[in-house]
This record gives structure tokens, C-alpha cells and sequence, in this order.
């Protein structure tokens, strides 16, 4: 089903580079009048096309200078795995992001740490108990060298 | 800035779910007057924590169907072929996020694309040709949560 048209993708490319534009910026740069520009966002965020406006938050200037990126396979003999590990991983305040797949690995977490010591505690502590787990590879950021998230509009 | 207090974190939490609420309402929501809550974000945007406000769209609602996330390990190594490695990949539009990474694989891609179909033919043309790849892993997603963090 098509939600957006022409214009309306105009306005999210817009958005997307700048989410904090007024209405009557973004009336000025697509050429509409801020009425017609409101009434769009209106209607995409009420069909859910646009979700939220979220702040972007930088950890490693709040003090979590590592963040790891946990790919976990489940041992899938269990048929309640997938559920059982979900539901304990949320309970975890330092995973920021939980994705299920379909592909060699089962799930990735991401988790933020103050270092390398506070890591290895969460690792102990609440990854390796949570349940299911087949086995368990670790991919550590370096850089984010793209964050962007915007749709190729 | 690691003296953070408790009301920056609420004032953190309340802007990473709506990230477009004014001074006046987050002051009203947390129990802070309007000035003492500006004053506090303008403070995390000072400190760098507070990097900007981004706009969450529903990539299927607008006809990306598929997201897969790539393992890439380099075939050759060296400054020279990671700097045009990473200069190709970063203008590929449907590449959403380039991770450079430590374990299994250099770099970590998150890959936004109409269908499979759509997929296939960015992994052939721009993602198989880019200079110096070498072995690809490709995972499906299926579901994805976002969480607020430690907060």
C-alpha cells in the first residue's frame, strides 16, 4: 500500500535531514503553505508513516565509551527459547537494541558499557546467564563511520 | 560531563521517546520550571550528549520491506584500503549505518532495501564491487527493539 506521495516523500527527505524544521520551513523549502504542510504531517503520523521524533543520544559523551554488538544463536531444541531469551535480555538496562534474524545468527544485542571492565561484569553477570544460548560471538565498535537512518526517499 | 543527576536522566529519557517536546511541556511532565528545563538541554546539547533530534519513520510504510544487516571482512588491509573502502560504501543510499568493527568481520552494515529482489541486486552491483571486500555475511532481520539504554 502506498501512504506517501511525490510531496509527501519531499517533506520526509527534508525531515529526515533535519528533523527539527518548523512547519513553516519546511512550507518554504518544498514550496507549500504551512497549512498544507501540517495537514500532511498530520495524516502521516495518524497512518503511522512517520513513527516518532527521537533525540539522538551519544553515549560515549554520557561515559559509555564501549559498546558491543553481541550476535547470539539459540539452541533451538527449545521451543520456547526465543521468547524466554527476549524477555530476559529486556530486563537488561545496558542493551540498547535487541533484532531477531533470520541468517547464521539468531539475535543481536548491543550493548553500551562505562569500559572494558564494567563490560566484562555486565558479560558475566547478565548476558552469559541469560537462557538458550547456543554459542555467542562479540563484534566491538570502533567507529560509527555512517549513522544515518534516513530512507533512500 | 559525567555529573549527571537523576533529572537529566528523566529529562534524557523523555526526549529519547519524544524527542520533539518543548521546554514548557518537559518541564510540566518531570516538575521543573520552563527556564530550569531549557537551561538542562541546552546544557546536554553543550556537552555533546544531546546530539540532535531525528525523525523515526516506518521504512515498510513507505515501501522498504527488507532490512539485512551485513558482516563485511576485508580481503587487503592497510590505511590506503580501508579509507576507500569506507569512502564507497558510505555513498551508497540504501547503506544506512557502516560500523567499523573489532571480532569476526571489519565492518558492520545495516542495509535498507524494497524487497529481496531489491537486496540482491544492491549486493551485486554495490556492496560485491566495493574496493577490497572480501567475505560477506548476510542476516535478515525479522524484529528489532529499541530500547532506552542505561539511563
Amino acid at each position: 500500500m502506498q501512504k506517501a506521495d511525490a510531496t509527501d516523500r519531499r517533506l520526509l527527505r527534508q525531515l529526515q535531514a533535519e528533523a527539527s524544521l518548523t512547519t513553516a520551513d519546511l512550507a518554504e523549502r518544498v514550496g507549500l503553505s504551512p497549512a498544507q504542510v501540517a495537514r500532511r504531517i498530520e495524516r502521516m503520523e495518524r497512518d503511522g508513516v512517520i513513527l516518532g521524533y527521537g533525540a539522538v543520544i551519544d553515549w560515549r559523551a554520557l561515559g559509555y565509551a564501549v559498546a558491543v554488538s553481541l550476535r547470539v544463536t539459540l539452541d533451538k531444541t527449545q521451543p520456547r527459547a526465543f521468547d524466554e531469551f527476549l524477555a530476559a535480555a529486556r530486563m537488561i538496562a545496558e542493551v540498547d537494541e535487541i533484532q531477531t534474524f533470520l541468517g547464521r545468527v539468531d539475535l543481536r544485542l548491543n550493548v553500551l558499557a562505562r569500559d572494558m571492565a564494567h563490560y566484562q561484569h555486565i558479560y558475566r553477570t547478565n548476558i552469559l546467564t541469560l537462557p538458550h544460548i547456543a554459542d555467542i560471538e562479540a563484534l566491538m565498535l570502533v567507529a560509527d563511520v555512517k549513522n544515518s537512518e534516513s530512507l533512500a526517499l | 560531563m559525567s555529573d549527571l543527576d537523576d533529572m537529566d536522566r528523566a529529562i534524557l529519557k523523555a526526549l529519547a521517546e519524544d524527542g520533539r517536546l518543548s521546554a514548557g511541556a518537559l518541564g510540566r511532565r518531570l516538575g521543573l520550571s520552563q527556564p530550569a528545563t531549557w537551561r538542562r538541554v541546552r546544557r546536554l546539547e553543550d556537552a555533546g550528549i544531546l546530539k540532535g533530534r531525528r525523525v523515526r519513520l516506518n521504512p515498510e510504510a513507505l515501501g522498504f520491506g527488507v532490512t539485512v544487516f551485513l558482516g563485511i571482512k576485508l580481503a587487503t588491509k592497510g590505511r590506503i584500503s580501508l579509507e576507500d573502502f569506507e569512502r564507497a560504501v558510505i555513498a551508497i543510499p540504501e547503506v544506512q549505518l557502516v560500523q567499523h568493527v573489532l571480532g569476526l568481520y571489519d565492518y558492520r552494515l545495516r542495509v535498507v532495501a524494497r524487497d529481496l529482489a531489491d537486496f540482491e541486486r544492491v549486493l551485486r552491483r554495490r556492496i560485491m564491487t566495493l574496493p577490497g571486500v572480501g567475505n560477506v555475511e548476510a542476516n535478515v532481520l525479522l524484529s528489532e527493539e529499541r530500547r532506552t539504554g542505561p539511563l
